[in-house]
């Protein structure tokens, strides 16, 4: 399937930045599942300091808001060619060995909660299916809205609040994952709702390591594995390590971020 | 001083006997008054407050300022016994570099079941950061501070590998200007092998280690947490001695995709930080974001290759204590040869029967948390209470594999000078080792650090411990 | 050169002035206290007032007695300006920029600091306190004998310099608001003992009376103090000295650094307005918005100096 991305991410500040860095986590590469003809990000009201691979592989840029700017825009855009292989990315590895994708991290830290699903996946005969059953337990338990969580909840207490966005789902997925013995990362990406071309919110999801099959992916929020309606564009331990943009800035004022996506055929 | 000693004595071995190292020294001591050398120790003293050498104490109200102590009759090493000793250090440090550039790329050593996996996936010390990339000249520990016992005639043991920021060698730099200051007929008397060329070397060292898109004059700056930091005193001194300007975090900032400090004439780049900041503090926007002492973009920078940082992050999980017990398989790996330098025999107590004996032999015993440093967490068998004893048992016993245990080192002695006369007191070595694509680099000498209570075995600042200056003969 | 090393130069320079100034202050307020005990209130009062921290003052005590006073000034750690205060603030600026040091300028710092804080441990005795402002005064003038004698003339030195100079034309500019009145002519009590006090301890306090004496071109008169205290570019405490060194030195870094800035502009427009002027113009425009006027813009200058040199972020 070819899809055509615009997605453009709009900062407003209150006060003019004084000194602020952006990094940026927006530009997928090729896999099994995708091949990106021509992409690029483009930057108004900052500039671009260094690009570079992180541990993870992600491209990654660092941008700096320019001194005195009150708005700042990053629009990342092109096509990607996507291909359904039944949400198996495969055997694809770079430099972080797998036992790292079994550590906790911040926000994937398992409590009680995420500790009593794990077990019945560990309990499992067949770890493909019991990923999948876990999946839509997890969907089950953990409603999907916004309003809930925020970019830090952690999935331990997003499984308490009951309620939670794809990001929540992903890492309790993960969670819960790694504590059945199952590497498993976060995915940050797109996904093209068939029935609109104004998609609402960047995507995430999960992926579990098989000895088997490699990397399969879940969308808990949708109850599937990705298939060609999915780009991948950034992976790690969870949302931080994968997070699109992420920032820090001196001074103060508040800010404010307006995020349009467009994904179409 | 004739008799037995317990302890082997640098100066008189374990018999009385004089030994050669210290043969010209001991006969130009029996010719000072006491007197003198008193007044010689008290100027000392003076002039170390004076000029502002001290470190800061953290006490319940303010920031008071300290001396440490130093000790007028120098450790003597004989040029041979230096030789030897420098060997095993170089291969140490190398073999320190080529695993940490192990771990943070293809994991050999792991997957060779050298070293236990679980050691590095569990350890706070590792920086997943660090994966997949290759620091400017591959060098990871450009600077380490080797922790070295003795015990007996040759028998040397490394205690510790400081691979992240060690500090000290502004005591040991000072300490050598002070004896040449004090007794400058001394050095005519004896030719001691000099201590001060190091910060020409430091500098050098580092630079050799900038990246490749710096000039042929590369910008070195020293990265300090400020001036209520406890060692400020050694950064500002070491940025002085290399010619570098010493920066905070605030002065720095990523311009044109690099780091660029902030002078009176606008941005300047630099291309190598020394930087005297722990790792979590390094950088906000990629380790702890609540760092005020950090630069946020630096690692952004690092990993895009246009900056050297010194150490690397990530260089603290090669001295961690738990890999410590390793280190002769590591040194074996990396170099294909047997360690020159022996570790000190260490249990460690998550593996089965380790625990049971050091259970068993516990009031005998040093035992240490691996994820610790700076001797919390620490139990010395000998000085602890049956009550101290029992507490620790227990928790031993719930996490085994925090521990390692060591036993109790019978300590070399280097007499110090008290009052009137000379009385032996247990000393340690740390030499500082300079790494760079081109060479190791050891000072001769290094910081001899003594416990200056009798019969105490730790040497530490904070604990009461004092400094001596250290000699490397020439032959 | 880093920005904070510049102004860690600038501010350690204006708290070793301001010990100076402080001492000064204290020593001319204390002779009142002993020739004119009636008076002693109301003059340890404009002591106060002249070191700018009245409301710190007001807020502990309620009288102006010498003891509390002078306390105050030289050892309350609560007192931001207090000579204990300042000296180690000072000596923190000068760990600060300790690489831009010679070791003769930084011992200096450092002794001074170990011996004022020796010193000042505890209250200080009526008995004592002249030979412990004399030390003050020593120690500050130990620090300034290592800077001109083995300090490089460059940068380094002109932002040391120009610390000095913006805090001492402050501290003078301040002692002449608080006692303008009685420099004033034709006021009511012209001539009387009051006034010749009063014009000796403003004298005093910026160490001039001998000076002014020596120089004897003029009766002592009002308008004759004003006039050495603004004008005189012989006295090394008048504004117009003071402010001349800020130019001269601020020129050197202009060519130093081959690039100039709003504060050189700024310190030029001060300074002409002290050339070739006479002190009747001075009278003419009001004594104490001229002196208002100048103070606020010597602040000024010293924030655009901060600004425009990078000292902060």
């Amino acid at each position: 399937m070819h899809l055509t991305i615009t997605h453009t991410t709009r900062y407003s500040y209150e006060t003019p930045v004084h000194y602020a860095l952006q990094k940026i986590r927006l530009i997928p590469r090729d896999t099994p599942q995708q091949r990106i003809n021509d992409w690029k990000v483009q930057i108004t009201g900052g500039n671009r300091e260094v690009i570079y691979h992180d541990q993870h592989g992600n491209v990654t840029e660092l941008m700096q808001i320019d001194p005195g700017a009150t708005e700042v825009s990053i629009t990342a855009s092109g096509r990607v060619e996507t291909r359904d292989t039944a949400g198996i990315l495969g055997k694809v590895y770079g430099s972080i060995p797998l036992w790292l994708y079994l550590q906790e991290s911040k926000l994937t830290k398992p409590g009680d909660g995420i500790r009593e699903i794990a077990a019945t996946l560990e309990a499992a005969q067949d770890k493909l299916t019991g990923l999948h059953d876990m999946s839509a337990r997890i969907a089950e338990a953990v409603k999907y809205g916004s309003g809930q969580t925020y970019a830090e909840t952690t999935a331990e207490e997003a499984l308490k609040g009951g309620k939670g966005v794809c990001q929540d789902h992903a890492q309790i997925f993960i969670s819960a994952a790694r504590a059945a013995g199952i590497p498993a990362r976060y995915v940050s990406g797109y996904l093209m709702m068939p029935d609109r071309v104004e998609q609402s919110a960047t995507h995430a999801w999960a992926e579990a390591h098989l000895d088997t099959l490699g990397w399969v992916g879940f969308d808990v929020s949708n109850a599937q594995s990705p298939d060609e309606h999915y780009v991948n564009v950034a992976t790690g331990r969870d949302y931080l390590d994968a997070a699109p943009i992420s920032g820090l800035r001196q001074g103060s004022g508040d800010e404010s971020m307006i995020v349009s996506l467009q994904v179409q055929q | 001083m004739v008799g037995e000693n317990k302890f082997f004595d640098e100066m008189s071995g374990h018999n009385g006997t004089v030994r050669d190292a210290y043969a010209a020294y001991h006969d130009w001591f029996a010719e000072q008054d006491a007197e003198r050398l008193t007044k010689k120790s008290q100027d000392a003293e003076t002039f170390f407050r004076r000029t502002g050498i001290t470190f800061n104490v953290y006490g319940q109200s303010e920031a008071q300022e300290r001396l440490i102590p130093f000790d007028l009759v120098p450790r003597i090493l004989a040029q041979r016994e230096w030789t030897k000793l420098a060997k095993g250090i170089e291969q140490r440090v190398a073999a320190i570099n080529a695993f940490l550039h192990d771990i943070y790329n293809r994991q050999e050593i792991l997957r060779a079941g050298r070293v236990p996996k679980h050691l590095i996936a569990g350890n706070e010390a590792f920086l997943p950061q660090m994966l997949g990339f290759s620091p400017p000249g591959q060098v990871y520990t450009h600077i380490v501070g080797t922790d070295i016992v003795r015990t007996g005639e040759g028998d040397f043991f490394v205690l510790e590998d400081n691979a992240r920021t060690p500090s000290g060698v502004s005591y040991m730099l000072e300490n050598r200007e002070t004896m040449l200051q004090m007794f400058p007929e001394l050095f005519a008397k004896i030719k001691v092998q000099p201590v001060s060329d190091y910060p020409k070397n430091l500098r050098r060292s580092l630079a050799a280690c900038a990246p490749s898109s710096a000039g042929s004059k590369p910008t070195i700056a020293v990265l300090t947490p400020g001036i209520y930091n406890s060692a400020y005193f050694e950064h500002s001194f070491l940025a002085d001695q290399m010619g570098a300007e010493l920066v905070e975090g605030h002065d720095l900032r990523v311009v044109d995709g690099h780091i660029a400090m902030r002078t009176t004439q606008g941005y300047k780049r630099i291309d190598v930080i020394y930087r005297r900041i722990d790792d979590d503090f390094l950088d906000p926007l990629t380790f702890n974001p609540e760092s005020m002492l950090g630069v946020p973009g630096i690692m952004d920078v690092y990993r895009a290759g246009n900056i050297t940082i010194a150490n690397a992050p990530g260089a603290g999980i090669a001295d961690d204590k738990a890999i410590y017990s390793y280190m002769p398989d590591i040194v074996e790996f990396y170099t294909g040869e047997k360690a020159i330098l022996k570790n000190v025999e260490t249990w460690r107590c998550g593996e089965p029967g380790a625990l049971q004996y050091v259970l068993d032999n516990l009031k005998d015993l040093v035992v240490k948390e691996v994820h610790g440093s700076g001797g919390y967490g620490m139990l010395v068998g000998p000085a602890a209470s049956k009550k101290e004893l029992a507490t620790f048992a227990e928790k031993l016993k719930a996490k085994p594999g925090n521990y390692i245990a060591q036993p109790t080192l019978s300590l070399s002695t280097v007499p110090i000078f008290t009052e009137s006369e000379l009385a032996p007191r247990h000393v340690d070595l740390r030499p500082f080792v300079l790494v760079s694509p081109q060479g190791i680099n050891i000072v001769p000498g290094g910081l001899t650090r003594v416990a200056l209570a009798k019969g105490s075995l730790v040497v530490n600042s904070s604990q009461g411990g004092g400094t001596k200056d250290t000699w490397v003969l020439e032959d | 050169m880093l920005g904070k090393t510049a102004g860690g130069l600038y501010w350690m320079f204006r708290y070793l002035e301001r010990t100076e100034n402080i001492a000064r202050l204290i020593e001319a307020g204390f002779r009142i206290a002993l020739t004119r005990s009636t008076d002693a209130e109301s003059e340890w009062k404009s002591v106060v007032t002249t070191s700018g921290v009245s409301a710190g003052y007001a807020a502990k005590y309620d009288n102006y007695t010498s003891t509390n006073v002078v306390d105050y000034l030289l050892r309350d750690t609560s007192n931001p300006s207090s000579v204990i205060s300042v000296t180690g603030a000072a000596r923190d600026n000068a760990r600060l920029v300790r690489t831009a040091l010679t070791t003769e300028v930084w011992e200096a710092v450092n002794e001074t600091w170990m011996t004022l804080t020796e010193l000042l441990a505890n209250p200080v005795r009526e008995t004592e306190l002249p030979s412990v402002l004399n030390t003050i005064r020593q120690q500050s003038a130990l620090v300034r004998g290592a800077l001109h004698g083995t300090m490089l003339r460059n940068d380094i030195y002109d932002f040391s310099r120009i610390g000095t100079f913006i805090e001492r034309a402050d501290n003078t500019a301040r002692i002449i608001d608080v006692k303008y009145y009685t420099l004033l002519p034709n006021t009511s009590f012209v001539g009387s003992s009051l006034d010749n006090v009063q014009w000796e301890t403003v004298l005093r306090s910026v160490s001039a009376h001998r000076s002014f004496r020596w120089l004897g071109e003029s009766e002592m008169t009002a308008s004759g103090i004003a006039d050495f205290l603004i004008l005189d570019r012989r006295l090394p405490r008048s504004l117009s000295f003071c402010i001349s060194q800020i130019v001269s030195n601020l020129d050197y870094l202009a060519e130093d650094y081959g690039e100039r800035h709003a504060c050189h502009e700024m310190a030029e427009k001060i300074q002409s307005r002290l050339k070739n002027r006479d002190i009747e113009s001075i009278f003419d425009e009001g004594l104490h918005e001229f002196i208002t006027a100048f103070i606020r813009d010597i602040n000024s200058l010293g924030q655009q100096i901060e600004s425009d040199f990078r000292f902060g972020g």
